[in-house]
């Protein structure tokens, strides 16, 4: 077992480990997507308060976890290349970074949408947003940082300082509702171990939410790929993969 | 029925485009995902001949 999870830090084998996975997650995610998008919308009864506005919730919970799930994978994976100085935890940062800002803003847009027509507002300097509004602008900072620098190894390390520091962001959001006086919603999904919704209306929220972070893991292992093939370009090994 | 469904309750102008913005950045990463492999190949295919003439 323990064989196989170091040969997780050898990029050759992660190279060739996640190629032939990419399809298979993304019809995966597909599936679940679709049949999240199409009960979530058709066949979900409307909300007793918020109506039919409450479907914003299939692309907005998702997406707000994606970006969570997406930095705390960022900042894991950065720390790993830091501590045992594993070159493939910066490739996996790197990776995770384009995805994770693309669905804060997704998370933020959605939220501004949905809290109009229910708030009375797009924005308000709510904890819950305004934590969420720090989360994208620490994703322009770190791939930023990356990209400022000439030395590349310094440009992944100081990135990946960054995204550890930025870490702590994380359970600030996610608690936000909780230590402070929020417009934004308290839990709905899960809470004390039980949901406050209804099977017809949290199953295709499950699904929606088990696509996404498939769809995340697909999207990340392509990138890596590239991240990859680009960082060891000069590497045997490459000379090998892209001659076959 | 359809048209009920299409207004979401007079919620459409704030139910469609979040969905909209959804799917589309679903497709965007999946088409700069593509793109960034392709490029990646095309340089390492580019050093490979570069290192060997």
């Amino acid at each position: 077992m323990w064989t196989w999870f170091y040969r997780l830090a050898s990029p050759p084998y992660v190279y060739g480990f996640v190629g032939p996975a990419i399809p298979w997650l993304l019809a995966a995610a597909a599936c679940l997507i679709g049949y999240g998008l199409v009960a979530g919308l058709v066949f979900a009864p409307p909300d007793y308060q918020q109506g039919d506005a409450f479907r914003i919730i299939y692309v907005h919970a998702p997406s707000a976890w994606l970006s969570l799930c997406a930095y705390t994978t960022m900042a894991v994976a950065g720390a790993i290349g830091l501590v045992w100085r594993i070159k493939i935890g910066f490739a996996v940062a790197a990776a995770a970074a384009p995805i994770g800002a693309s669905f804060t803003l997704v998370a933020l847009v959605t939220g501004a949408l949905w809290g109009r027509p229910m708030w009375g507002t797009y924005w308000a300097w709510d904890p819950r947003l305004t934590s969420e509004l720090i989360l994208l602008f620490l994703y322009f900072g770190v791939m930023s940082l990356r990209r400022a620098l000439d030395d590349a190894a310094r440009g992944d390390r100081a990135a990946a300082l960054l995204a550890i520091v930025g870490v702590v962001n994380v359970p600030i959001i996610h608690f936000s509702v909780q230590w402070w006086n929020s417009l934004h919603q308290g839990a709905t999904v899960m809470k004390f171990g039980k949901s406050q919704m209804p099977g017809s209306m949290l199953l295709p929220l499950l699904a929606m939410l088990c696509g996404f972070m498939i769809f995340f893991v697909a999207v990340l292992c392509q990138r890596l790929r590239a991240e990859l093939l680009m960082r060891e370009r000069l590497a045997v090994w490459v000379r090998e993969a892209i001659r076959t | 029925m359809m048209q009920a469904f299409w207004a979401m309750g007079g919620y459409a102008r704030y139910v469609w485009p979040c969905i909209g913005s959804a799917l589309a950045t679903l497709a965007w990463n999946l088409w700069a995902a593509q793109r960034a492999y392709r490029q990646a190949l095309a340089g390492a295919r580019r050093a490979l001949a570069m290192a060997n003439p």
